[in-house]
């Protein structure tokens, strides 16, 4: 196998993360010194509702950004938005989104990903009736094979093929799937089908990767090894921006936090500072984020009169409504 | 005894007509679009009508069969363009819909008293007006010919033994032949298919021995047609088996798994699809050529049931197989010819009258397509293990 890995970047160093990221403005939409994606403008309605709301976000190189909100908040819509899997309302009139220097306001998802943009979805679309290997060999770019009249003369692909495979070969082996290289994908497990789609979308070289909730459905061992795949792309040099629930996930990897509820960006920082920030607690995480609601420690005897005189409370006046309403309907 | 001879050699007959070509070649497109590229699409029938009345009208109005030809194979490609532009953006069942109804479009256009003068309305296009061209370029000479000359009739005189003896060995190497088609990977190498190929003129060597054909060396329906057909399917095969081995063929079946991942990974799948529907289109264009030359251009003869028949003779086959098509046209025509000849040689003509038996035949065709999609709906070739994470 061919050595492949990139010269690590010099935001390898948690210190310069750190020290890169203190620089930037803890306010939603803050200007970053080098950013690779930049979004204006992007409303998404469906029919009154409006899903997607977002003035302006810009995402730094180099560094892993999560993009959190309660359910709902329109992150998965953000994303197709932004891949061009879906069309902004505004599209036309106003809405602006650029990557690498390059607009993109007009274009197909397949061109958004072949300028090096690169996503994988929240319900794994691993191809299952294709094996393993035919899914990594998928993701390579620019295969002269994929030409209608050249496919048919062997000569003309075959050299890049074997390239094209020895580099699924390294990138399966790294994400432990290489054992698994000739089963169908249909016979993955869940968490390896994540591991899949992960290392497919890297066949691409992609400069930023964007992964829609990596670790749903994903057991605590795999998310660890997922965690760590993720943060070595980071230190290769790879953008990622990742949208994910799990609040432990997002405080151990992430550099830099933006905030989505209900549409809008209404909160964008370090992790920790995110997290403290009342307008978050409020839209996300609700008054008891600090504590484990599963913890047994939380139901004493008073917590549970608490709770039972709180039950009583509304039982009593749902009970009243319920009897105001029926009154109504015999008047 | 020779009941039975009579039914296999009709059947025999039948499997080596050009009709049954023709409709081998149509469902080679059918499969590029519904085996490998998971487009529905229900109006084949169309693009053969296209390819026949391109050949049929070029040369009825004096133009050269090459144009005849290329005429033909230019309306399947302008129809594939105006279906799938429309069409191919949205989701698969709406092709479906879109092509059953353009299919109709073309085939009542063809019967307007209005085109008489072109496709000769609903009485069509004699075959005698541009057959000509094509049987002139025949090498073949004249009188008439039996294949294979040297049969069963030359040993012991035909004895039954002889002819049981050689069926039972006909079947011995056909299941061999289906099971290491089948085997896929598990024999690799030259071993496997130089196997293969030995057991192909084995089978076909026994099954003429035991079934001779005797048609004429040129003639409207004679040995010249057949002999173009079957060297015009075997190039079919090879032709997809080129297009599918290779990266195109692998973004055909990650089309047919998911769209959506394939655009995630910088495809333009709307081109492959577009062309996945054009080169399907293209060899149903041949196959309608192929299919009228013996016959007449007729739209009513190339209608939904064509289509539906192709559909069944692919399923039967083996969808997303390279021979499948072949297998699977071959025997749904042969396994027709079964049940009407026998159902008028056993069924007393008090319940089913000799007219009937062909209804019939279609019938239990219909049934056995049912039965099959149930039952074993990877076909005769197809792969277990391809359908098995179907969700």
């Amino acid at each position: 196998m061919s050595d492949h890995t990139i010269a690590p970047s010099r935001l390898a160093d948690p210190a310069a993360r750190a020290a890169l990221v203190s620089g930037f403005e803890a306010t939603p939409g803050a200007s970053k010194p080098d950013p690779i994606l930049v979004v204006d403008d992007i409303v998404r309605q469906f029919g009154g509702m409006t899903a997607v709301d977002v003035g302006h976000l810009e995402v730094q190189r180099g560094i892993i950004t999560a993009l959190i909100g309660p359910n709902g908040a329109g992150k998965t819509t953000f994303f197709n938005l932004i891949t061009g899997f879906d069309r902004p309302t505004t599209a036309g009139k106003g809405a602006h989104w650029a990557f690498d220097g390059r607009t993109l306001d007009k274009t197909s998802a397949s061109s958004v990903a072949r300028a090096g943009m690169v996503r994988t979805f929240q319900l794994t679309k691993a191809l299952s009736r294709m094996t393993v290997i035919e899914n990594m060999m998928l993701g390579a770019q620019g295969q002269a094979g994929e030409n209608l009249f050249k496919s048919m003369f062997r000569p003309t692909w075959r050299a890049q093929e074997r390239a094209n495979e020895e580099k699924a070969d390294d990138l399966l082996a790294r994400f432990k799937l290489y054992e698994k290289k000739h089963d169908y994908a249909g016979s993955l497990s869940g968490g390896q089908r994540k591991l899949l789609e992960m290392a497919r979308a890297l066949m691409s070289d992609p400069k930023m990767i964007m992964l829609d909730e990596p670790m749903a459905g994903v057991n605590p061992a795999l998310t660890q090894s997922l965690l760590g795949h993720i943060q070595a792309l980071r230190d290769e040099g790879m953008t990622v921006l990742f949208v994910e629930h799990d609040m432990h996930v997002v405080r151990h990897i992430s550099d830099w936090v933006a905030v989505m509820a209900e549409g809008r960006l209404v909160a964008e920082g370090s992790a920790d500072t995110v997290m403290s920030d009342p307008a978050v607690i409020d839209a996300y995480l609700g008054a008891h984020h600090d504590t484990d609601l599963g913890d047994d420690a939380l139901l004493t005897d008073e917590a549970l009169e608490e709770l039972a005189e709180e039950v009583a409370a509304e039982d009593a006046e749902r009970e009243h409504e319920e009897h105001e309403e029926h009154e109504e309907g015999q008047r | 005894m020779d009941t039975i001879q009579s039914i296999l050699n009709a059947m025999m007959r039948e499997a080596l007509s050009p009709g049954t070509a023709a409709v081998a070649i149509a469902v080679i497109g059918l499969n590029i679009h519904f085996g490998f590229t998971g487009l529905l699409n229900i109006g084949q029938s169309a693009f053969m009508l296209l390819g026949a009345y391109g050949m049929g009208i070029a040369v009825w109005h004096g133009l050269p069969f090459v144009v005849g030809i290329l005429l033909g194979f230019g309306a399947a490609f302008v129809f594939a363009l105006i279906l799938g532009v429309p069409t191919l953006k949205l989701r698969g069942d709406y092709l479906a819909i879109v092509t059953i109804s353009a299919a109709e479009i073309i085939r009542y256009v063809g019967r307007s008293s209005l085109l008489t003068d072109f496709t000769g309305s609903a009485q069509g296009i004699p075959g005698s007006q541009y057959r000509d061209p094509f049987t002139n370029l025949s090498f073949f000479g004249g009188g008439s010919f039996t294949l294979l000359p040297f049969n069963y009739l030359d040993v012991a005189d035909g004895a039954a033994w002889v002819r049981i003896i050689g069926w039972l060995l006909a079947l011995a190497s056909i299941a061999a032949l289906v099971y290491l088609l089948r085997s896929g990977d598990r024999f690799s190498g030259v071993a496997r298919n130089g196997l293969v190929v030995l057991l192909v003129f084995w089978s076909l060597f026994l099954l003429l021995f035991l079934f001779p054909v005797a048609n004429q060396r040129t003639g409207v329906n004679g040995w010249w047609v057949r002999f173009i057909a079957w060297t015009l399917v075997l190039l079919c095969c090879f032709i997809t088996y080129l297009l599918v081995r290779s990266p195109w063929g692998r973004l055909l079946r990650g089309i047919r798994e998911d769209e959506d991942a394939i655009r995630s990974l910088g495809k333009n799948v709307f081109a492959i699809k577009m062309q996945a529907l054009i080169i399907g289109g293209l060899f149903g264009a041949l196959g309608g050529m192929v299919y009228v030359l013996p016959a007449s251009v007729q739209p009513d003869s190339m209608g939904r049931s064509l289509t539906f028949f192709c559909y069944t003779a692919l399923l039967l086959g083996g969808a997303a197989t390279i021979f499948g098509p072949v297998l699977g046209s071959v025997l749904f025509f042969a396994g027709r010819i079964f049940i009407q000849t026998a159902s008028q040689a056993y069924v007393p003509n008090s319940i089913l009258t000799d007219q009937k038996t062909a209804q019939f035949s279609y019938i239990v065709v219909g049934i056995a397509l049912m039965l099959l999609v149930i039952f074993r709906p990877q076909g005769i070739l197809g792969n277990k293990r391809e359908l098995r994470f179907d969700v």
